[in-house]
């Protein structure tokens, strides 16, 4: 696979990120080089191998299904950028 | 008296315990070496008033004739990937500028509990993404150390936890935290003469760290010597129950196990850790590492990781991967940064936030992380790195049958200097050759500083052992230690 401007674009587009033209020429050729670099990793026989999930066996616990640690909604908004009556606010989302 | 700040963290607290000198003289001599070295930049915040706070309570605790904490008196850096109640947290990004966390995360808990104070906030490479803390927001950070031929560049702490490493050199602290996603803790130990470890996954809890690569990332201490890092880890690493993969298992009494007798233990040398192109000096310090450790007691085994070439491309799709998962969070709507142009939507405004608070390697690793996600290429990127990452395990798990420890060189080459890499980002990432796959498959692993090269710049011995076995870790730290008799230490020229 290559890695052109075009698909750099489209890979910001779903990262959230802005790019501008220029930057994703300059950029592109760079994740080219690394994604090729990665592409070693085709060499490595994994028939029947499973993917590994977990580093150091662990299970998942499990816990009731009740508030832990509610009633913080103030010191959980006191880093929003922006916020009325309790809640997140962002610009309009449907006209 | 002998400068307070020349003492590590088992003397400071014996000292304390013992009524040799108060805490609050310990707190108060690092306060004026942390404002002295500006130049290092090793602190994103100062924060002595925490500092003073916890050794004026150790005063008045041994005053009162209580039986002292473990950490009590003891004032450690904290790096800035640790949400502090309080304390501006920013992970070096400007994302996150001005985020003031309303609670603790586990790890600093733990060391406030058991009697820490805090000097301040460590800067380190931006989300903990480098290796040489060239990619904080917030500048550089600065080695205390210099080569020794007059030449006085800037040279690299390592990364990504560099300030802490700076710091800890530097006799800014006499300890400090640091985390390890791929060689974080260590890399930068050896590239400023100083000892860290890495525990097993799941030792320390990853609650209120902020998360770069959640299958990798892992807490530890940076410190002077084994001792330091074995009373450190004791008081982070614990089972929270907030933090999904952590280990339910008591914490070990580490300082006290404490042998640097290797009597009938093997240390396994992997062959494939001898890369081309290695410094001859390395590959030196790494036969007298062998020496010192059969002249503790071990029997040395040469033994084989033959997929230890793919652990660093291996990495370099999963880690991102899961970056680009863990900093979606970063959407200007909860809190840090929010960059709203004029007139703009809302899909607008996260990627007019993410475009300007995200540094450049962040933003790649994003894109790296995306792109090895998307669909089409999935199954051949990150399922195939998944796979090799099991293949990876398993070449540990087999040499662990001859072995009790690894040795091997912590870092390719000595430290190098700031500017020097930033062209390549393959060339940096190849700085973590030896550190990656340990990381890849959850192991504990420290980095002890064995001798100086040629420019009079240290260079770090790794010991990797298996899964919980920290004590065999320290104890192989301690018998190297004990041998290589480092004593050097950066002049104070800032």
């Amino acid at each position: 696979m290559s890695v052109d401007t075009k698909t750099v674009k489209k890979i910001a587009g779903l990262a959230r990120i802005a790019i501008t033209d220029e930057q994703a020429d300059r950029i592109a050729p760079e994740l080219d080089n690394i994604i090729h670099w990665m592409e070693m990793l085709e060499e490595v026989d994994t028939t029947g191998v499973e993917p590994m999930t977990a580093v150091i066996p662990n299970h998942l616990r499990l816990r009731d299904d009740v508030v832990t640690e509610g009633g913080i909604r103030d010191a959980l908004m006191q880093n929003a950028p922006q916020g009325e009556h309790g809640f997140f606010t962002v610009p309009k989302v449907i006209e | 008296m002998s400068d307070l700040t020349d003492l590590g963290v088992a003397a400071i607290r014996d000292g304390v315990r013992a009524g040799s000198f108060s805490a609050r003289d310990v707190a108060d001599a690092f306060i004026v070496n942390v404002s002295r070295a500006k130049a290092l930049n090793a602190f994103l915040v100062e924060t002595p008033t925490h500092a003073i706070a916890a050794a004026t309570a150790a005063d008045a605790a041994r005053a009162a004739g209580e039986t002292l904490k473990p950490l009590a008196g003891v004032p450690i850096g904290m790096k800035d990937l640790f949400c502090t109640n309080g304390v501006a947290t920013t992970a070096a990004s400007k994302i996150l500028e001005g985020f003031v966390p309303p609670y603790e995360s586990r790890v600093s808990q733990n060391l406030w509990d058991a009697g820490a104070g805090m000097l301040g906030k460590l800067n380190m490479d931006q989300f903990a993404m480098g290796s040489s803390n060239e990619t904080s927001a917030f500048g550089n950070v600065v080695s205390p150390w210099r080569r020794a031929n007059g030449d006085t560049a800037a040279l690299a702490p390592g990364g990504s936890s560099g300030g802490s490493s700076s710091a800890v050199a530097a006799r800014l602290c006499p300890a400090a935290t640091g985390t390890d996603t791929g060689g974080s803790i260590r890399q930068p130990a050896a590239f400023t003469g100083i000892t860290g470890i890495k525990p097993t996954y799941g030792r320390c809890s990853r609650w209120g760290t902020i998360a770069f690569a959640s299958s990798l990332d892992q807490a530890g201490p940076m410190a002077r010597d084994v001792r330091d890092c074995a009373i450190l880890l004791e008081a982070m690493a614990g089972f929270d129950a907030r933090d999904a993969t952590s280990l339910k298992l008591d914490v070990p009494q580490w300082e006290a196990g404490l042998s640097g007798n290797l009597n009938g233990k093997r240390v396994g040398i992997p062959k494939e850790y001898r890369v081309d192109g290695m410094p001859a000096e390395i590959e030196a310090l790494w036969q007298q590492g062998i020496d010192w450790l059969k002249d503790a007691g071990a029997e040395i085994v040469e033994v084989s990781l033959p997929h230890t070439k793919y652990a660093l491309p291996a990495y370099y799709i999963i880690a991102p991967a899961e970056a680009s998962s863990n900093l979606a969070r970063y959407d200007g709507v909860r809190y840090g940064l929010r960059d709203l142009p004029e007139g703009a939507g809302l899909q607008d405004m996260y990627a007019a936030t993410r475009a300007d608070g995200f540094g450049d390697e962040v933003k790649r690793r994003i894109l790296i992380g995306t792109y090895v996600l998307s669909a089409g290429f999935y199954d051949a990127y990150y399922t195939q790195a998944q796979k090799v990452r099991a293949l990876i395990a398993r070449d540990f798990e087999r040499a662990f049958e001859q072995c009790d420890v690894l040795l091997t060189p912590t870092a390719p080459s000595a430290a190098f200097a700031l500017g020097e890499k930033q062209a390549d980002p393959i060339a940096m990432y190849l700085n973590d050759v030896f550190t990656v796959p340990s990381s890849l498959a959850g192991l504990p692993a420290m980095s002890v500083p064995g001798g100086l090269d040629k420019d009079g710049l240290p260079l770090g011995l790794q010991i990797i052992g298996r899964p919980l076995d920290e004590q065999g870790v320290l104890n192989a730290g301690l018998a190297i230690e004990q041998r290589a008799g480092f004593v050097a230490r950066p002049g104070t020229w800032w």
